[in-house]
């Protein structure tokens, strides 16, 4: 380690030196009237404490940027040479201290994040050429390794079962609380634990590249992305501080007075212009993680904050998402009718095929040959010699089957009633009706309102499923439009409409068939479990797809949104006081400058601690809500 | 062309990050598009080719007087 990394690591005890050298330099002044003593502690604290100044501003004109380290550093050299020693101490140790202040007070903001950072595996049992395994750390490990995985411990990669069997907590990655059975082949992700049994997985992917990687990936990213508005922030500074050492060098020119000059210096310092963002940015993504909502950047926050419109995917957003056959009909005799729909809905795996299946219970089956599936209608399929069309209405009129006025009537008030329809008819005469509903999420239809109450104009569900059951769930819901028969394609379109009239829309999906929509859209929030798609395409994603975080998140975003403008305000209202004050006032000079600015940093950190700490207005259903989940788990 | 992963002790005056950026940006072989330096992770992301080596780039960041905890390599 060479002299100057020898000084800068022993910056905190620099610091305590000659903050106990300047007590000792003021009890000699104003105890003993000891001058000697006075300049002696004073001289030997400026020089101790602009040694790490003085070789980070070195360091920085080294690479070409002009930081706070050189303003300080050229202020203190002046004030030590028109032998204003007590400025030059004083302004030192307030800048060092100051730094060691925000230092401890950035890890806390920071701290939300690190937690979730921390919950990331960082050793594992590495299976070595003798056969035995070994603890090594997870920078080590890489794909195809063999590792074995105990009890109670963390999976460290994503990877494959290869031996053994047990149960895996994945909460970490779905927010599902019950354990899941793993046997061989089964896949495991890294960050969840293994709750019994023993087992060896083959890593597939390590590192960043697994599921739970790519979380924290984009959280630290979310961290550090910049807005518009402070990539502004920064070209300014990288201007200002130039601009300011020009300043105080005219100055200096014109009025030959070196005290005004080097105050200019001092007091022209950016500080809490260019932290205060960035703190607010990190506590609100933080606070956002810690509560199972990923934000993607800045950008999202000044987006989401001012959204006007959002548009749900209905399917597993709003409803709980298992569908069940709430009401049925046959017409005529439709006994083998409903075996043959039975046996037609067995080769189908779509959500509604399986409410009937489950409906129909034990019921005989038959074979069932050419199958054709009817891209938004149905299946049509030849069972026992008899042509079976099973579908909506549109399937039916497809199939030019027989509909009289009474069963037209009837499919009516089946809609009405929020059903999705299946239609069975066998070799075009109508057998059967079925609908099937499903249920509304409880607690949504408070979560909707809070976001209403929280400014947002339009709740707006768009679906694939038939209108009637769209406009109950609308209906009951309290939502401001709803649009149903829709394709994805059709969902992309309405949100450009929206958009191009301006407003500012969030799209709900799951992130699977939604990704055109869900990256269009100015906020696109994935409902999930941390799929990769859900990841990669939204800007917002909701851990435990739980709707009440939509909420959560909004009010969030509006307090962050204000919180770093407060920061903004404060910074500059700072340096514009302090300039004027050097200019119109007796009383300023180089250390309180630095005082001042010292403290408005500190200022701007903690303000930015208060969104660490933010919780809805309301909060005490939130957290009824939450524990009543816990209970259900 | 290799990606280099690089953990810092913990950052805490935003103008580090210019420093940082100019001081590995102007290595011979970096490339500076990719350069990323994250202030809250403390975290360094770039790509580089064969003309400088990873040891290069840590040493550019310890002189600028940062802390080089551990550094991830991986071929692009």
């Amino acid at each position: 380690m060479g002299f100057q990394q020898k000084v800068l690591s022993n910056k905190n005890q620099i610091t305590l030196i000659s903050g106990i050298l300047i007590v000792i330099g003021f009890i000699a002044h104003f105890g003993f009237s000891n001058a000697a003593v006075f300049n002696t502690t004073f001289i030997i604290a400026s020089i101790l404490g602009v040694a790490p100044i003085a070789i980070q501003a070195y360091q920085a004109l080294k690479v070409k940027v002009i930081s706070i380290d050189v303003l300080v550093t050229i202020a203190v050299i002046g004030a030590f040479l028109i032998q204003n020693y007590e400025e030059s101490a004083i302004v030192t140790f307030l800048f060092l201290f100051g730094s060691w202040l925000e230092a401890r007070t950035l890890n806390s903001t920071r701290s939300a994040i690190k937690e979730l950072t921390e919950m990331a595996p960082e050793v594992a049992f590495k299976q070595m050429e003798n056969g035995e395994f070994e603890e090594v750390d997870i920078w080590d490990v890489d794909e195809g390794d063999i590792l074995q995985v105990r009890t109670g411990g963390k999976v460290p990669v994503d990877g494959t079962v290869v031996i053994g069997e047990g149960h895996i907590n994945e909460a970490s990655i779905t927010g599902e609380a019950d354990p899941v059975r793993k046997e061989t082949d089964s896949e495991v992700f890294a960050g969840t634990i293994l709750e019994n049994g023993t087992i060896q997985i083959r890593a597939d992917r390590v590192g960043e590249d697994t599921t739970f990687g790519k979380i924290i990936e984009l959280v630290e990213e979310a961290q550090d992305s910049k807005s518009a508005a402070e990539r502004f922030i920064d070209k300014f500074s990288q201007w200002y501080t130039p601009v300011v050492l020009v300043g105080a060098f005219l100055t200096w020119v014109f009025t030959q007075n070196v005290e005004l000059a080097i105050t200019i210096l001092v007091l022209g310092c950016p500080g809490a212009l260019v932290i205060g963002v960035p703190v607010s940015n990190v506590a609100g993504i933080g606070n956002g993680a810690k509560n199972g909502i990923l934000f993607k950047g800045s950008e999202t926050f000044q987006d989401l904050a001012k959204v006007d419109s959002i548009l749900f995917d209905k399917t597993g957003t709003l409803t709980v998402g298992n569908p069940e056959v709430a009401e049925s009909k046959t017409y005529g005799d439709a006994d083998l009718a409903l075996s043959y729909l039975a046996s037609v809905e067995g080769e189908s795996d779509h959500p509604l095929a399986k409410a009937v299946l489950s409906e129909l219970g034990d019921i005989e089956l038959y074979p069932v040959d050419n199958t054709d599936v009817v891209k938004g209608g149905g299946i049509v399929a030849e069972v026992n010699g008899s042509r079976v069309a099973v579908g909506n209405v549109a399937l039916m009129e497809q199939e030019k089957v027989k509909l009289n006025a009474k069963a037209r009537k009837d499919f009516e008030t089946y809609e009405k009633r929020g059903n999705s329809l299946v239609i069975t008819a066998v070799d075009g005469e109508l057998k059967a009706l079925m609908g099937i509903r499903d249920q509304i999420r409880p607690g949504i239809k408070e979560d909707l309102q809070a976001m209403k109450n929280l400014g947002v104009k339009n709740l707006v569900v768009l679906s694939g499923d038939n209108q009637g059951t769209v406009d109950l769930v609308a209906k009951e819901l309290g939502l401001t439009n709803a649009i149903g028969n829709l394709l994805p394609e059709d969902k992309a379109a309405y949100l450009k409409e929206l958009q191009a009239e301006g407003e500012i829309v969030a799209f709900v999906g799951d992130g699977v068939n939604d990704s055109p929509s869900l990256a269009m859209a100015d906020i696109g929030v994935a409902m999930g479990s941390g799929t990769d798609v859900a990841i990669e395409t939204s800007d917002l994603v909701l851990m435990n797809s739980d709707m009440s975080r939509l909420q959560y998140a909004i009010g969030l975003a509006k307090s962050t949104v204000s919180n770093m403008r407060q920061n903004i305000i404060i910074a500059i209202g700072v340096v514009l006081v302090l300039l004027s004050a050097v200019f119109f006032s007796e009383w300023m000079n180089m250390s309180i400058g630095m005082l001042v600015h010292e403290a408005s940093i500190l200022v701007v950190i903690v303000n930015g601690m208060r969104l660490l700490r933010y919780n809805l207005k309301g909060s005490k259903d939130f957290n009824e809500k939450e524990a009543s989940v816990v209970t259900e788990a | 062309m290799q990606k280099a992963n690089i953990q810092l002790e913990t950052l805490t005056c935003p103008s580090c990050l210019q420093k940082i950026e100019n001081g590995v940006g102007n290595l011979n072989g970096v490339d500076k598009d990719s350069l990323k330096v994250m202030f809250n992770a403390s975290r360094v992301k770039v790509n580089f080719d064969d003309t400088v080596s990873i040891e290069d780039i840590e040493k550019a960041i310890q002189d600028l007087g940062y802390g080089v905890k551990r550094s991830r390599v991986k071929t692009a």
